[in-house]
């Protein structure tokens, strides 16, 4: 399905161009004072199309917020590292069957921590979206993520899982090798690992592929990403019978950070540039990167076992019912 | 104990007698797996297994809890829990309306059957699904109840028995929906730290949501025979892969041969076959 945004935001990037060419040609002129007018207009356009921008933006529909998640040039778990954290060194394999591109897991320092990292993983370009299987993480990636995970728990380090995916890999493989079943246990080992877990939506948090990865003391979500128990497509085929109405599907669902936190399932939302994360890698990371420190250093106070049960309460809340008759 | 008078003694007990019908009417029914046409009584007294071809049909939860347990259920837990609206969802039709003529419809508060019982003489905490409600979706309601049955066995030091028979979480809670799978395996990390038994048995269907969280967790894994289990539905994976699908793939059989579950045993042996892994999960444990 068409990205309602990527014809605006081409055409902010036409624009945004052609004044970048004009302000490099304005400079070459001899008359001071035409060079001024030049300019100050030049200024007024490049105001009047962030402006735009922005008009455009803060008034995203939740279809095309969808859309910005899923951005090909959205920072991913792998850029999120590199700009966050430091020493990274990756691990890889589930000992059981096979390393799984399509989950990152390593071990870095953020400030004076060590922690474990475990993530899915997109490609940008189409080769390496291949590679990755589009963020879509077969047994051996939760397994793996488990591994890691547990690794961390023995040692004492806390552990950073980044949300990126539209869901587990739903194909024959995946069954034969016990998807269902791999991301149970990761459920429930992570219900109990005595280390903090801090889970960060970056992207797409698309149904049980993401939960299992997602099991976390603290939820934090980027401003547009999305989360939920099934993506808009699959909610429109199963209930409206076609893919087309994922849209309306999509703002059925209040799946956006927003609408979470009003929930009461997310701890933060983490401010993205007016356009999205793709638009300023840096300052995304920078505001994600202090505020995972701000979390890690509330949580480092507790005993692990007061951790586990503040986190099993966590979950035993989350639901809404009434008791009665109906 | 004849299988009717079970039926009879579980309704009696505990689960209320359903409004609708579970089952097919008339005196003569068409099994859905090889169309030969089937006495009622016949079939009622073969525990809705067909005795031409072993299909398993579908039952409700009141069946299943009669055939599964000695006497129906001791003492229902969490009974009154009741779905809400809680994101105001709609499609073709709204949530509460679907929640409303579910519950007219199959007679039941929501997918779910949950308390004590007996299963051949050893004391449990039992939840079972029911499919006639929003296809066994699991949503708050269900995931509580869950929850709060695993917390029984807890609490009572009791063995904990599911039924699942589900088509994955309740899409019309969202999140919330999902988030009953950490809650519900949260709890059998609790069992399992407990040391208490958690036997789940899988029935036709069992995919997504429910399969991917408490159903995959017991310490023994019991499916009936035929049964659909898997994570994603065929329909989506024949999308996403674009190719078809193995003759049998996402069975029972399957899963038996895949390692996923530890047997495969069918409806009119269950009774025992339960009762007997109790006894040995139990024994030495008890004599400590």
């Amino acid at each position: 399905m068409n990205n309602p945004l990527s014809d605006f935001d081409r055409n902010v990037q036409n624009l945004q161009a052609r004044i970048d060419a004009l302000r490099s040609a304005t400079g070459t002129t001899d008359e001071p004072d035409e060079s001024k007018a030049v300019s100050d207009a030049l200024e007024q356009l490049a105001t009047r199309t962030t402006q735009l921008q922005n008009r455009r933006y803060a008034n995203l529909t939740t279809w095309e917020r969808v859309q910005v998640a899923r951005h090909p040039e959205r920072p991913h778990t792998l850029d999120y590292i590199d700009l966050i954290l430091s020493d990274w060194i990756e691990l890889h394999g589930d000992r059981r069957f096979a390393d799984d591109p399509a989950m990152v897991c390593g071990l870095a320092r953020l400030g004076e921590r060590s922690v474990a990292v475990v993530g899915q993983q997109k490609g940008r370009d189409t080769k390496k979206r291949i590679m990755r299987n589009y963020g879509m993480p077969h047994p051996e990636g939760y397994r793996k993520a488990l591994r890691i995970m547990e690794l961390a728990g023995r040692f004492g380090l806390p552990i950073l899982a980044f949300v990126d995916t539209p869901g587990a890999f739903p194909g024959i493989a995946s069954e034969e090798r016990g998807i269902a079943e791999a991301i149970a246990v990761n459920l429930r080992e992570m219900s109990v690992l005595a280390v903090p877990i801090l889970a960060i939506v970056i992207g797409e948090g698309g149904s049980g592929g993401a939960l299992g990865i997602g099991v976390a003391d603290r939820l934090l979500m980027l401003e547009n990403a999305w989360y939920c128990v099934i993506s808009p497509e699959g909610c429109a085929s199963i209930l409206w019978r076609t893919p087309e109405m994922a849209p309306a599907a999509a703002e059925a669902l209040k799946l956006t950070a927003p609408q979470l936190e009003e929930l009461g399932l997310v701890d933060e939302i983490i401010p993205e540039p007016v356009a999205g994360a793709h638009t300023d890698w840096k300052s995304t990371a920078a505001a994600l990167g202090a505020r995972i420190e701000a979390h890690l250093d509330e949580l480092s106070s507790l005993l692990s076992n007061e951790l586990i049960q503040r986190r099993i309460e966590r979950f035993n809340r989350i639901g809404e019912w009434r008791e009665g008759s109906h | 104990m004849d299988p009717k008078s079970w039926l009879r003694k579980a309704i009696g007990r505990g689960v209320k007698t359903p409004k609708r019908k579970a089952l097919p009417d008339g005196v003569w029914i068409k099994c859905d797996g090889c169309a030969a046409i089937v006495y009622r009584n016949e079939l009622v007294r073969n525990l809705w297994v067909c005795p031409r071809c072993d299909h398993h049909m579908k039952v409700g939860a009141a069946e299943y809890v009669a055939l599964l347990t000695d006497e129906g259920l001791d003492l229902e837990i969490a009974a009154d829990l009741v779905s809400v609206d809680p994101l105001k969802f709609k499609d073709s039709k709204s949530y509460k309306d679907r929640i409303k003529a579910a519950t007219e419809k199959s007679g039941l508060r929501d997918a779910i059957v949950a308390g004590r019982a007996s299963i051949d003489v050893s004391e449990c905490a039992l939840a079972v699904m029911d499919f006639g409600f929003i296809g066994g979706s699991m949503g708050s309601v269900v995931g509580e109840k869950v929850a709060r049955t695993m917390r029984e066995g807890l609490d009572r030091g009791i063995p904990v028995i599911t039924v699942a028979r589900s088509g994955g979480a309740r899409m019309q809670e969202g999140i919330l929906s999902l988030m009953q799978m950490a809650k519900t395996a949260a709890m059998a990390a609790r069992l399992r730290e407990a040391r208490i038994p958690y036997i789940s048995i899988l029935t036709d269907p069992t995919t997504a949501g429910v399969m991917a969280s408490y159903a995959s967790l017991g310490d023994v894994i019991i499916s009936e025979p035929g049964a659909l289990l898997g994570f994603a539905g065929p329909r989506v994976i024949r999308d996403t892969i674009k190719q078809e699908l193995p003759e049998g793939f996402q069975s029972s059989e399957f899963f038996l041969e895949h390692g996923m579950i530890d047997m495969i045993v069918p409806r009119t042996e269950m009774r025992t076959t339960v009762g007997r892994l109790l006894r040995h999960l139990t024994l030495e444990s008890a004599k400590k």
